[in-house]
């Protein structure tokens, strides 16, 4: 056994463990992970994803905040009940500018990944408030502060900015209106034609009920409400997806 | 003054924490800096009035090898577990009876975060550092280097325990599965560890024995891999300096693997690795036999640190991550399975010659039922990380038992073996209180770990089958809400098996407590009891 007893090497030098261990442990990640930032299949082309609009992204920042991936999912996987289920199964390019991702790893409740237009407003809202009103099973916790939390608004360039350094194509003219952006995204009465010009497909108007005020409610419900909807898949090519 | 740099140093933190909490950016970081400033000034009060814990942690640190650390680390390893246990039949409950949820701070989606980082981080990680601490100090035969550098870790790790908690509860959160806590704790964080890592090799590197033990060489891998994992998975730009809010520097896909790279190394390093170097001390010191085979340890040491970093990405089978990755990570998660039953090999035949104290020792049957579940459930991994297996488990109950076969049959029961080791030795007692506790402690235990990997295995699969299950018109039987439903009687008996987990730690920590204190319960020795076969008239 030479090998074995070239080890007693080892056993006596602290520091060839130490640097043995760490280009052992190395290996593995630096095969798996780095591909991912190069191969350029690694996420398909699609048409229609963009980056959150203000509020959309102050409700994901709440969504993370109470821990809500802790037992939703949102990664629909390509099998014949979950796509019956939920909608065709979740790409690559639908999480392109999640930070961080919010995939999940549980379904103690439903997969969200596109859970956008699928309720109204109002039952959104009934449903965070009194979640057994409108699912009787449902053994999902109340978040009814929700709707007297007013929404911060005052710092959110400051998140757009942070998310631009991070390679999330957030445009200056993004950030220098992202708090009107925000105010007028869940106002009944606003102008809405900068935030559509910004932000295709961005849900407008109140959300959860009250006009007069902006609460952690509307930002949670206009992000619920555009979950899965960006992607337009009559333009998308399936074959060439695969990886 | 006796601890000069210190109090200045703790107090100098106090005041940076009142300084965060007035010109932060947001409510919450300002809650939590407020939390910071009070905990760091009561530190600061405390070695300024010279508090002394005495007689509780024992005698001084004159015997050539500084323990304090050790003791300390010993009792907040039994605190910290309890607490950890308790979240976790608390959160157990609120499944069941969902009014238990109190909003906004004490709702599932803020405690599980809580009872899963209690667990992992605040008990086993005590456990860890506590033991590398004993361990170093006696297979090298020198004093911890670095003088009170340990208890700066010993503190600075309690301190960012406390961080996380609070955290968790006030809503600040990355998200990252078992990395939750923010940015500015992260780096605390990796001060701590850095500081750990440096009086640990520092001790292998003055040691006076010329081979480095094998139990050193599972502790040094793990705490030099978790800071490897640790940084690169935390990697994020905060929206201002004192904000609490972060963003991942990844996204999507490459943020998906980084996070279960680091999740199933959390798993591999923290509680698998780090363990083992447990296991590899303490099991022959118990059973005064020598470890089985040196050949094993060192096969399946490298084997099993090289395959390790390349299972994360079982737990994306299916997803969005390219299908290379996902069947990569399967087959290095089915080759896991050897290094792993190596280790479990050799912590078992290390007994051989003495078999027969598992009916007179408690505590080698405690750690024996250890390297059990350890076995059990490195075969489990690699059964569910099979493609079409997964197809089933994953996101269901199943994954949830088999955590907790780990968590709680392997990670537990060879801490509570090694504890009840340490505490007479440590403090200087003939025995523990009560043997007959032990046995106690065990079976509550094993008998608790057993209902709840059962039932979860029930209802995980339940689930799964439920979810995919077609009718004679090709309709989808069960809504989603009908699969909840189905799942209440499982949480039910689920909590029932953490009750009983729970009560087993509560007569450890009665145990150890009325050990440190200096009683011991007369009893009669077991396996001695069994009446002298009478001759025959």
């Amino acid at each position: 056994m030479g090998i074995m007893d070239k080890h007693a090497a080892i056993e006596r030098n602290a520091t060839l463990l130490l640097a043995g261990s760490l280009v052992v442990v190395s290996i593995g990640g630096i095969v798996e992970i780095a591909p991912l930032f190069y191969l350029e299949n690694t996420i398909e082309k699609v048409e229609g994803m963009r980056p959150y609009s203000p509020l959309e992204l102050a409700g994901r920042n709440i969504y993370i905040r109470e821990g809500c991936y802790v037992c939703h999912s949102q990664m629909i996987r390509p099998f014949r009940d979950e796509v019956e289920r939920y909608g065709h199964y979740s790409l690559a390019a639908e999480s392109m500018y999640d930070h961080p991702f919010q995939w999940g790893s549980k379904r103690t409740g439903p997969d969200l990944a596109r859970v956008g237009d699928r309720y109204s407003n109002e039952w959104h809202v009934q449903h965070l408030i009194e979640p057994r009103s409108v699912v009787p099973e449902s053994i999902m916790p109340s978040y009814a502060f929700l709707a007297n939390y007013p929404l911060e608004t005052d710092d959110i360039s400051a998140h757009l900015v942070a998310n631009q350094r991070v390679g999330v194509p957030y445009t200056d003219e993004m950030v220098e209106n992202a708090e009107a952006d925000m105010l007028a995204q869940a106002d009944p009465d606003a102008d809405w034609s900068g935030v559509e010009m910004r932000y295709p497909k961005a849900k407008l108007g109140d959300f959860d009920g009250d006009p007069r005020a902006l609460t952690e409610m509307d930002a949670l419900v206009a992000y619920l409400q555009m979950l899965g909807t960006l992607v337009d898949f009559s333009t998308y090519d399936e074959a060439a997806g695969q990886r | 003054m006796k601890y000069g740099p210190e109090t200045i140093g703790v107090s100098l933190a106090a005041f940076l924490a009142l300084l965060g909490a007035a010109f932060s950016g947001d409510d919450s970081f300002a809650a939590h800096m407020w939390v910071a400033f009070f905990v760091l000034a009561g530190g600061a009060i405390m070695l300024l009035r010279q508090i002394s814990f005495a007689p509780a942690f024992g005698p001084g640190d004159d015997s050539g090898y500084l323990d304090g650390p050790v003791r300390y680390g010993t009792v907040a390893t039994m605190f910290w577990g309890i607490v950890g246990f308790l979240v976790g039949v608390l959160v157990a409950l609120q499944l069941a009876y969902p009014d238990l949820n109190i909003e906004p701070w004490f709702s599932f989606g803020r405690m599980r975060p809580l009872h899963t980082s209690a667990v992992v981080f605040a008990f086993g990680g005590n456990a860890l550092i506590a033991t590398s601490f004993y361990v170093v100090q006696r297979t090298s035969n020198v004093r911890l280097w670095g003088g009170n550098l340990a208890w700066f870790v010993f503190w600075g790790y309690q301190f960012f325990i406390v961080m996380a908690a609070t955290g968790y509860l006030l809503g600040i959160t990355d998200s990252r599965e078992y990395a939750e806590p923010e940015w500015y704790v992260d780096l605390f964080l990796t001060v701590v560890w850095v500081a750990y890592l440096l009086v640990f090799l520092g001790t292998i590197l003055v040691r006076k024995e010329p081979h480095i033990y094998v139990a050193n060489w599972f502790y040094l891998s793990f705490i030099v891999t978790i800071a490897m994992l640790h940084v690169v998975n935390n990697l994020a730009m905060p929206v201002g300096l004192l904000d609490a809010k972060s963003y991942s520097l990844f996204a999507g896909v490459q943020d998906a693997l980084t996070q279960w790279w680091y999740g199933h190394n959390a798993v591999g390093f923290f509680l698998t690795a780090g363990f083992l170097g447990m296991m590899y001390y303490f099991v022959p010191k118990q059973a005064e036999r020598p470890v089985y085979s040196y050949r094993l340890s060192i096969v399946h040491f490298w084997s099993l640190i090289f395959l390790y970093i390349w299972a994360g990405p079982h737990h994306l089978h299916y997803t969005a991550l390219p299908d290379w990755a996902q069947t990569l990570g399967m087959v290095f998660s089915i080759m896991l399975w050897m290094p792993s039953w190596g280790g479990m090999i050799n912590g078992l035949m290390t007994l051989s010659g003495a078999w027969d104290k598992l009916r007179t020792d408690p505590i080698i049957r405690m750690m024996v039922m250890a390297i059990a579940f350890y076995g059990m459930s490195t075969f489990e991994g690699p059964v569910m990380s099979i493609k079409a297996v997964n197809s089933l488990s994953h996101y269901t109950d199943w994954t949830i038992g088999h955590v907790h076969s780990g968590a709680l049959g392997w990670v537990g029961m060879i801490s509570f073996g090694a504890i009840y080791f340490l505490v007479p030795k440590l403090w200087g007692r003939e025995r523990l209180y009560s043997l007959r506790l032990v046995t106690w402690h065990f079976w509550l235990a094993t008998l608790g770990i057993v209902v709840y990997a059962a039932v979860m295995w029930v209802s995980g699969i339940q689930q799964g089958l439920m979810w995919r299950e077609y009718d004679d018109q090709g309709f989808l039987v069960y809504s989603f809400a009908e699969s909840v439903a189905a799942m209440h009687p499982y949480y039910v008996m689920r909590v029932l098996g953490g009750v009983l987990y729970l009560i087993g730690a509560l007569i450890m920590a009665y145990n150890i407590t009325m050990t440190i204190l200096g009683y011991s319960r007369e009893e009669q020795p077991i396996g001695e009891a069994a009446p002298a076969a009478q001759p025959a008239e």
